[in-house]
């Protein structure tokens, strides 16, 4: 945030992405991290034998790229979050919504080789005696359209939703509650088998993507890359959103909504259009995670996992986007650690975390990263005056 | 002080009034807020709106600006649609909210300043530079020569060059007020309503306020609800006092000061 003027006088001559990151170390480093994860676990998996110490298992890969889809998941909550003060407890509808989309091509990828050995219908539809595909499964035995419905189906519910909420302005708490009963909701009616989306089993028993087995190394290894490849784009849209002036709009709307309406700004558009983009970068997440974990069903609708994603945020620090992906990729590390190790008391950990970062991390980890920072340099500056002086008086 | 925003020449040829409030009403829950208030203010005029607590000044200004409905009552917003065109064009404010009355040309300061404080000083300005209001417009949006001019003239007016770079939430409250003041400039309104602008400020600055709505009112209309005497006495306009919702007196500030309503119900004997 620092000199303005400065940047938009030298930012002539520089690339994009340059411009982008200049004064993002933070994002700096986590890109580079994040490339490098995306060239070398691969690598580490398919050419290093399991033997070597340098070889990465399949299944360590593979809850990496979970991390990842997390860490994405994460960012979009912190775009409209920590950057417009909207607090989406309903933020895993969206991830659910691009998981589904996801799904349904998958299942339609797995033609006469289910239980049933129908070619047309899903496992689930033989058993319901469904005698055709639903109108609304149709097209999703297409790639490229399901990909578009990643994008489109948590896009128009965010927008309809959105358009809906920020018109009547409504805010706040009230907000955060009709967002939690929206995914609530949506996990009831996905619930039921009717509803045409495998009910409380969901969607599973994948076989293949694009043609590429699923259970194979290298399909592993290629999901992981689109992973970091995807977080990588969704971070730097996230950033492009908050540094240009639509994103210091979003910063007057979460400070003081009243002061941006009398500027002449129209609150209700922009967060309307920041809850869309977060809600696709959602659904793109949710798009990578059912692949690698191979289902997806109404749990993910749950209202916990939407609260949880704000805890993820808020422990690596909201209104800084790297902060999200450092929290969710954390929090989840330990969760897989802990529910491991002591799977009863991990949710009472879980609130504590949430609790202790809310009292005395207001600023998440990275605020706490950047005090002692701030401390280190006053102490060496001190030091380096307290040399200068030592040496004034030799001299 | 000086500035090139005081340059006096663009005089209107139109006389319609900038702003014209006529019976206007609000009632929450059966209290008059406003009860049936009429009140013109002519272009290029400053105006003082003084009262005593609950006169109804806030909602006034709410009411004006897109935040309030009223009732009842006719308020009409004067203004050339183009910069520089002579032709004028009557709004009827009843129909606009917050965002349109802005962009139409009426800014607004409020009693408690009100600045984005977690953005800086510069940003804060640049934001409120006039147009670019669309989704798209900001996303993309680089600042253009002119623009850039104008940020310079207006910290230069407000005396912030220095620390352009500052968080505005590290600034004082007088400060505040001014950034605020600088801001509603970038909008580049027709009509200025301010609320209560020398609130926490210290001698000096209200002086230097008063000061700076004088150069102001050379090339715009303004509207100032304030309490401290001293300060309307420093702006030297026609004051209007109101009272339960509608107007008590108007004249000069000597004029209204010996008014016997007004006495009686606001300064006390």
């Amino acid at each position: 945030m620092s000199n303005s003027q400065n940047i938009q006088a030298s930012s002539v001559k520089l690339g994009p992405l340059t411009t982008l990151l200049m004064n993002d170390k933070g994002g700096r480093r986590l890109l580079a991290v994040l490339a490098a994860l995306a060239i070398f676990v691969p690598l580490l998996n398919l050419f290093v034998p399991e033997s070597s110490i340098f070889h990465v298992s399949t299944y360590t890969m593979t809850l990496l790229g979970k991390y990842l889809c997390y860490a994405l998941l994460a960012v979009s909550v912190d775009l409209i979050w920590g950057y417009c003060g909207i607090l989406s407890l309903g933020h895993g509808a969206f991830f659910a919504l691009g998981g589904y989309a996801m799904g349904m091509y998958l299942m339609m990828q797995i033609g006469d080789r289910g239980v049933y050995g129908n070619p047309d219908l899903p496992d689930f539809m033989v058993f319901l005696n469904w005698q055709e595909l639903p109108w609304y499964w149709l097209g999703f035995d297409n790639f490229s359209f399901a990909m578009v419905m990643v994008l489109l189906a948590p896009g128009i519910l965010a927008f309809v939703f959105g358009a809906l909420a920020f018109r009547s302005r409504v805010t706040g708490v009230y907000l955060s509650i009709i967002t939690q009963a929206l995914t609530y909701a949506l996990m009831l009616a996905f619930f039921r088998n009717d509803m045409g989306f495998g009910g409380n089993n969901g969607l599973t028993d994948f076989k293949d993507i694009l043609g590429f087995d699923l259970q194979a190394d290298t399909t592993r290894a290629g999901l992981f890359f689109f992973s970091a490849l995807a977080l990588m784009i969704g971070y730097l849209i996230s950033r492009f959103i908050v540094t240009s002036k639509l994103g210091r709009v979003l910063i007057a709307i979460r400070d003081s909504e009243t002061r941006a309406r009398f500027l002449g700004y129209r609150v209700e558009y922009f967060k309307l259009f920041v809850f869309v983009v977060s809600a696709m970068l959602a659904g793109v997440a949710g798009a990578l995670y059912v692949p690698q974990v191979g289902i997806i069903n109404p749990g993910e609708f749950a209202p916990l996992l939407s609260i949880e994603m704000i805890i993820w945020v808020a422990v690596g620090g909201r209104g800084t986007l790297f902060g999200a992906v450092i929290g969710a990729i954390l929090v989840n590390y330990a969760k897989t650690y802990f529910t491991g190790a002591f799977a009863e008391i991990w949710l009472f950990m879980l609130g504590g975390l949430f609790v202790l970062t809310t009292l005395y991390l207001p600023k998440g980890i990275i605020g706490l990263w950047q005090q002692t920072a701030d401390k280190l340099a006053a102490k060496k500056m001190s030091k380096l005056q307290a040399g200068d002086l030592a040496e004034g008086e030799k001299a | 002080m000086s500035s090139s925003l005081s340059n006096a020449t663009s005089k209107h040829i139109d006389n319609s009034p900038v702003l014209y409030l006529d019976g206007v009403s609000v009632s929450f829950d059966g209290f008059k807020a406003l009860n049936n208030l009429s009140l013109t203010i002519e272009k290029g005029e400053m105006r003082a709106i003084i009262g005593p607590n609950g006169a109804g000044k806030t909602t006034m200004m709410d009411v004006i600006t897109g935040k309030t409905r009223p009732d009842e009552g006719i308020i009409t917003f004067n203004t050339s649609a183009n910069k520089g065109s002579q032709s004028t064009t009557d709004y009827d404010l009843t129909q606009y909210d917050e965002a349109d009355v802005a962009n139409l040309g009426v800014g607004r300061k409020f009693q408690k300043p009100s600045v984005i404080e977690s953005l800086t000083i510069f940003e804060n300005l640049e934001m409120s530079l006039k147009g670019g209001r669309s989704i798209w417009q900001s996303l993309f949006h680089k600042l253009s020569p002119e623009q850039k001019l104008k940020l310079d003239e207006i910290l230069v007016l407000i005396d912030m060059a220095e620390k352009a770079d500052d968080l505005a939430g590290n600034l004082s409250h007088g400060q505040k007020q001014w950034l605020e003041i600088g801001m509603l400039l970038g909008q580049e309104p027709e009509l200025l309503l301010i609320d209560e602008p020398a609130a926490g400020m210290t001698d000096e600055e209200t002086m230097k306020t008063a000061e700076l709505f004088k150069t102001l009112a050379k090339t715009h209309s303004l509207m100032v609800v304030e309490h401290d005497m001293d300060f309307i006495d420093a702006l030297n306009c026609k004051v209007t006092v109101l009272n339960e919702g509608s107007v008590l007196a108007e004249g000069t500030l000597q004029e209204v000061k010996a008014n016997e309503d007004v006495i009686e119900k606001y300064l006390g004997r």
